[in-house]
């Protein structure tokens, strides 16, 4: 059984909800699809890029995008060092996502579409407009985190293998893709569902999956705390619903992520004592919520956010604001986040 | 054992013989000749008296990305030595080939050693066919300052055979030893009244009808780099048809483009000035939500505060520092949310 996001996922352009405009835009590219650009689909978290990437991918080579398998390929750095990659692929398109490949996704990278590249499907259809399938789709999960190395050498490779291989990249922030290859694509940008658009999703959710609902006003709420972010709302829903006996009423509380209560703890206790001890603590804090797998930069965020909310004090906020964009900034230079979040804790403790 | 993806269904191919419509404009429209190169009449005029002369200095090309500096160096390499001779005579190594010091040296050594093809009677007939061979480093500005030195030696000892062409973004990025052993053509960014052309022509060829201005708009937000002016151009093609659009207009190039649109963004500049801090950070909230990208409003707000009359040098000052500064944490990838956010805050609190 598969999680309600994941179940009703749309799998096409037709079925497609919020926002008509970004569809049609879709639409308007699978039509003619043959000497399709490279696309670069942008937008905050949970705004539906993947799904709307998949949707335009059947629109152009049918449902066969959708079976797809996994393979573990083996690469050979230059130092003679063998990593093995999950590589997701159906016959149409192929997946990969830079994080699982670390600092060597230059040469993985460039592995991967150098073969694509040399291969040209031979069963293109000729019925629709002829040559829609000469070409193979690789999707880069997470462009954003890219490292420069692999986008500086993406730039030849886009344009030398434009023939058989078109690159999707999908990434939240485009503030850290090089020019050069931004030049290049056809740029998509994905906005969040409004809290009504939200709302009428998750009502049909509930409906099909028979929860009963006193009224809307319950994912009035869900749709206001997920913040935009679909996945996010559905998944609460689910939760919601399953630990209610599928009931849901104006009065049954929201189901947070544990690790979000743990973060507004955290930024009471910083703003209660500012002392050394009180820094200790907060340091298994941290390290509790990184063992965690909470990545450093949503901690800084959703910290922030927390400091932001809790005082009533401009100038602190102000200080606390510049603070923490120093600290972002050095979560992503740096390599070792804990330093940095620590950091970031004891200067706000002392602009409180 | 694993044999490619979908191996069966594909076949290899000569990546060579490419049909021209289906490739992205970009590519179909890469100027062929070197009479094909727009706005740079310098540069071209200068190379094309090389050819009469059948001697080649080495070179270096610089400038910004998008100015026709890859274009140029295949057309040249073409007037020399036609197509079919051009496999043989001219290497190409660019940022996705694996360019460490011992490698560059042996590739280089390898492809010089080769005993020259003797040309067929057409080419020579038809091309200069010089006794040389020309080894292309494209993207060579991300080459390190070690492989860069290593390559002046290896420059000099295949001087007789093999002429280097360098092409970088930022010459100064190229070590001087280097950069002085080559002569200099710098690649001008395009201005408008060139480039028009070369749009108008393509935008003719394919058929296109545009409003008047939208071009000049296209232009403007290119600024001076034709790939992402066609790349732009081929975007809003694609969305003739749909829904009202029968001709290109400002407005859906500046959507396309990824512009906050100007009332959203005078918004913004309202909250800004009335300087409420709890104000602000509920806007940015749901700003973000849009997905609008805060490099693009870093370049927006910048546009508007520095062309504006109402404010003082004093705060333009102070704002641009701002500006510059959230721009370069941007560029390090950082978290738009909280940057945009602190930005906006920090222009508040500087006094008009
Ligand atoms: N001077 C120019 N004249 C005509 N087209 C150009 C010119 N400069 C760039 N272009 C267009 O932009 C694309 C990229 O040009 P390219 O030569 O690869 O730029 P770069 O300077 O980044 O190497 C080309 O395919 C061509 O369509
Ligand atoms: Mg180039």
């Amino acid at each position: 059984m598969s999680l309600w996001v994941d179940k009703y996922r749309p799998r096409s352009l037709d079925t497609l909800s919020h926002n008509g405009h970004l569809t049609s835009v879709l639409q308007s590219i699978s039509q003619q699809p043959r000497d399709l650009p490279h696309l670069l689909l942008y937008g905050p978290n949970g705004s539906g890029k993947k799904t709307r990437c998949m949707a335009l991918l059947e629109s152009i080579f049918g449902q066969g995008v959708y079976k797809m398998k996994i393979d573990v390929r083996q690469f050979v750095t230059p130092s003679n060092r063998k990593l093995d990659l999950n590589v997701v692929s159906s016959a149409y398109h192929l997946e990969i996502t830079p994080s699982d490949m670390g600092i060597n996704d230059r040469i993985v990278i460039q592995q991967l579409l150098k073969e694509v590249a040399q291969m040209e499907q031979v069963d293109f259809q000729e019925s629709q407009d002829g040559l829609a399938h000469r070409y193979k789709c690789v999707v880069i999960n997470e462009a954003d985190s890219l490292t420069r190395d692999a986008q500086a050498a993406l730039r030849r490779t886009m344009e030398k293998y434009s023939r058989n291989v078109r690159l999707i990249m999908l990434c939240d922030s485009v503030s850290s893709i090089i020019s050069p290859i931004k030049s290049r694509c056809f740029m998509v940008r994905c906005p969040a569902p409004p809290n009504d658009e939200t709302v009428n999703i998750l009502n049909y959710v509930a409906s099909k999956e028979k929860v009963q609902l006193e009224s809307d006003e319950v994912l009035k709420v869900i749709a206001q705390e997920s913040e935009g972010n679909l996945r996010k709302a559905l998944l609460m829903l689910e939760s919601m619903a399953l630990c209610n006996e599928m009931q849901l009423k104006k009065s049954t509380p929201i189901i947070k992520p544990d690790w979000e209560s743990v973060i507004s703890k955290l930024a009471t206790k910083i703003q209660k004592e500012k002392s050394v001890g009180c820094l200790v603590e907060c340091r298994s804090f941290l390290y509790d919520l990184l063992a965690h797998c909470i990545p450093a930069r949503t901690i800084l965020q959703e910290l922030t956010f927390a400091l932001l909310r809790n005082s009533s004090n401009e100038k602190a906020k102000i200080a606390i604001l510049q603070t923490s964009s120093i600290f972002d900034e050095r979560l992503s230079l740096g390599n070792k986040p804990i330093y940095h979040l620590e950091g970031f804790v004891a200067r706000a403790m002392c602009s409180m | 054992m694993f044999e490619g993806f979908g191996a069966n269904k594909r076949r290899k191919v000569n990546i060579e013989e490419e049909p021209e419509h289906t490739k992205p404009w970009v590519e179909k429209y890469r100027p062929k000749k070197l009479d094909d190169v727009s706005a740079q009449d310098h540069t071209i005029s200068v190379l094309k008296k090389t050819l009469t002369s059948a001697n080649l200095p080495h070179m270096l090309f610089y400038g910004p990305p998008g100015t026709g500096k890859t274009s140029t160096i295949f057309a040249l390499t073409r007037e020399l030595y036609g197509p079919e001779l051009s496999k043989t005579r001219v290497l190409e190594l660019n940022a996705s080939d694996e360019r460490g010091i011992a490698i560059v040296r042996e590739k280089v050594k390898n492809f010089a050693r080769l005993t020259v093809s003797k040309p067929s009677k057409e080419a020579l007939e038809k091309y200069p066919c010089p006794p040389y061979k020309i080894i292309i480093l494209d993207e060579a500005d991300s080459m390190t300052a070690d492989a860069q030195s290593a390559l002046r030696r290896t420059m000099e000892n295949h001087s007789n055979v093999t002429r280097f062409c360098l092409i970088c973004n930022y010459v100064t990025r190229i070590i001087d030893p280097l950069a002085s052993r080559c002569s200099k053509f710098r690649f001008k960014s395009l201005d408008e009244s060139n480039a028009i052309g070369r749009l108008k022509e393509i935008s003719q060829l394919e058929n296109v009808p545009h409003e008047e201005g939208a071009l000049q708009r296209i232009l403007e937000i290119s600024n001076g780099d034709m790939r992402r002016a066609i790349t732009l151009l081929q975007s809003a093609a694609k969305r003739l048809g749909f829904g009202e659009l029968d001709k290109i207009t400002s407005q859906e190039v500046e959507e396309l483009a990824g512009l906050v649109p100007t009332h959203i963004l005078q918004e913004m500049l309202n909250k800004v000035s009335q300087g409420n801090v709890n104000e602000i950070i509920e806007y940015v909230n749901e700003f973000v939500k849009n997905g609008w990208s805060a490099v693009s409003v870093v370049n927006q707000l910048h546009d508007y505060y520095i062309t504006s009359n109402d404010y003082g040098t004093d705060f333009k000052n102070k704002i641009s520092l701002l500006l510059f500064d959230a721009d370069a944490k941007l560029a390090n990838g950082t978290n738009e949310h909280l940057q945009l956010l602190n930005l906006l805050v920090q222009i508040s609190q500087v006094p008009t």
